[in-house]
């Protein structure tokens, strides 16, 4: 009883030194939000070929290498206050393999969230800004080549926003599948809409309502965590559904716009830690 | 401050002038010039403030041009298809010869006038010739090496520890770097030489012959709209006609997938043709003859066409055979013996 009137006592404690601070752009504090890759109801595990996953058109396959670009990422509080992340600390490269990777870690004011915004892949301002300007994750020799991690498409001067590979036993033999034998699907989308020209623009703008899951209370002295599912299995299930046999290599391509389109229903706000 | 104070300042002045001109430094210096614009030439399209040209800088663009680990089995350099003297593309080659003798789909593109260019390779795609080096470093019948392999290749390297300190005031090698050494070296291979260069600039005893100032006004009605002065190329890209190769080459819709970009490929300049056979962009014609008459009577109503080559319902530019005689005499005046022989640009 003792013990229970005193974490009463340390409740009400932090309640009151815990109200929503004053929206204040210098007083920052830590934000991450975490992409957590899952397959339809299951977690992600690579060439898990034992018990490969299977889409709605009951092709079953299996995943190799999943990892895109998050970046300008925005929060927004009830009262309507938005704060935008500087965009030299704003670009993230969330790969699957590397689980370090997971979070994007910004700085916002204090305060309490209910609303985060943020792009999948890269804005066609920085998609053609010097070569100064592109570091960390977006220097174009980061990730080795194209076979391995890479995520800069040389020959058209920009980023793949989303690259997902993985293979299914449905993909032929042929040309039109992977005639290697390997059997390999591959999905590099990319596309930010064309230097001098308008082209297909792929860049995809992802709002979070956090208030049904939980909205982030950031504090300086805690780490406030927007814990995010990001489901591959919409990929080939979004309102685009599609058969990985009838396309299992979509790269430079309109159909890439189709896909694309199935991006903002792979994020689905899980929880907050805060 | 009186009058004679001003005097004994403009005599100390003169002084210091004067120690200066002896300076060895000051001489070295002056050799280098960095990058000029020719009086004939309009305003570079590269941004020069964001990366001038030193030479330092030049120095180690022009070994990293050279630099064979650029590859993925250290066998090829930019210079082996785009030699100096060919102007620096891959005489004798169609389409390029890259690593373990494979071959691209497309005639190696001369290294000239780049500070000009507002796009890069035959179908588009890349818009900065700081990015532009990738491309080849990456394709796989090119150099089919990655990024990453090279800079740490480069790292490992003493010689270009001390390049990169010249250079760039520190030994850090960053991509950046890397592509902006490269540019110094490209933007200085400068063709601004030829005998129309000097006629243009009223330089001393340069001048037309009769079939070259003939060659010349013919040029100015068939040609120019497209190759215009003094780069001998608009940058725009276009579709001249040509039949559709077998491997369909679509040109720059492989870059943006705009359906009417099909078979669009960039104007190529007419400077230092002398050197750069085969042309157009799988290098389909052996000679000038060849071009000129497929202009005059070998044009295809491709999809896409320029709307130039197909005026009245007549296909390509009718020219008899005097004519082609006299364009093909205005068309020598571009060639530049001193940018196919400056050892600047050389390998070291």
């Amino acid at each position: 009883m003792l013990l229970f009137s005193f974490m009463l006592v340390l409740a009400a404690c932090s309640k009151k030194d815990n109200p929503t601070p004053d929206f204040q752009e210098e007083n920052l504090a830590p934000l991450s939000v975490e992409f957590d890759n899952i397959v339809g109801e299951r977690t992600l595990t690579f060439d898990n070929t034992g018990s490969p996953y299977k889409n709605a058109a009951g092709e079953p396959f299996t995943v190799s290498r999943i990892q895109y670009f998050i970046s300008n990422l925005k929060v927004t509080t009830a009262a309507g206050n938005t704060y935008t992340v500087n965009p030299d600390s704003s670009y993230f490269l969330i790969k699957g393999d590397d689980k370090a990777t997971r979070f994007a870690k910004v700085k916002v004011p204090e305060g309490d969230y209910t609303n985060l915004t943020f792009t999948l892949g890269v804005d066609s301002l920085r998609s053609t800004m010097p070569i100064d300007k592109r570091t960390g994750v977006l220097d174009p020799a980061a990730g080795g080549g194209m076979e391995d991690g890479g995520m800069y498409w040389g020959w058209n001067g920009g980023y793949i926003f989303f690259k997902f590979e993985g293979n299914s036993a449905v993909i032929s033999d042929n040309v039109n599948g992977d005639p290697t034998g390997k059997k390999q699907m591959k999905y590099h989308i990319g596309f930010f809409g064309g230097y001098s020209a308008p082209t297909l623009n792929n860049i995809k703008v992802i709002n979070v309502d956090l208030r049904t899951a939980g909205i982030a209370k950031v504090r300086k002295d805690r780490q406030s965590n927007i814990h995010l599912f990001v489901d591959l299995m919409k990929v080939f299930n979004g309102k685009n559904a599609f058969k990985i046999a009838e396309k299992p290599n979509v790269m430079f391509d309109d159909f890439s716009a189709k896909i694309a389109a199935n991006f903002p229903e792979m994020f689905r706000h899980d929880h907050t830690e805060n | 401050m009186n009058k004679k104070h001003w005097i004994v300042l403009c005599l100390s002045g003169l002084f210091i002038l004067a120690c200066k001109k002896d300076n060895p430094i000051k001489e070295e210096i002056e050799q280098f010039l960095g990058f000029r614009k020719p009086a004939n030439f309009p305003e570079p399209v590269y941004n020069l403030a964001n990366n001038p040209v030193t030479k330092e800088g030049f120095e180690l663009g022009r070994a990293l041009f050279y630099e064979p680990r650029l590859s993925r089995n250290n066998t090829i350099t930019c210079g082996s298809c785009h030699i100096q003297s060919s102007a620096f593309t891959q005489h004798g080659h169609d389409v390029s010869h890259g690593i373990d003798d494979r071959l691209g789909t497309r005639n190696s593109p001369p290294i000239m006038n780049l500070a000009w260019n507002k796009a890069f390779m035959w179908g588009g795609g890349v818009y900065d010739l700081d990015l532009q080096p990738i491309t080849p470093i990456t394709t796989h019948e090119e150099m089919d090496e990655n990024l990453e392999n090279v800079l740490n290749k480069i790292r490992a390297l003493p010689k270009y520890t001390a390049m990169f300190k010249g250079a760039f005031g520190t030994e850090e090698v960053t991509t950046a770097r890397f592509m902006k050494a490269l540019s110094q070296f490209m933007l200085m291979c400068v063709s601004s030489n030829s005998k129309y260069d000097k006629v243009m600039r009223k330089e001393a005893g340069a001048a037309f012959t009769t079939d070259e100032q003939a060659g010349y006004v013919l040029f100015k009605d068939k040609c120019a709209s497209c190759h215009s002065e003094p780069l001998f190329t608009d940058g725009s890209f276009r579709n001249n006609g040509l039949g559709i190769s077998t491997i369909n080459d679509k040109g720059l819709y492989g870059a943006t997938l705009i359906e009417t970009d099909k078979y669009k490929f960039k104007v190529p300049s007419l400077r230092n043709l002398q050197y750069t056979a085969p042309y157009m962009h799988d290098g389909r014609f052996l000679s000038l003859a060849g071009v000129l008459e497929y202009y005059h009577s070998e044009v295809q109503a491709t999809p896409n066409l320029d709307p130039v080559l197909n005026q009245n319902g007549k296909l390509g530019i009718a020219l008899k055979e005097d004519q082609k005689a006299k364009l093909t005499a205005f068309l020598n005046t571009l060639n530049d013996t001193e940018f196919i022989n400056n050892k600047m640009l050389s390998e070291q």
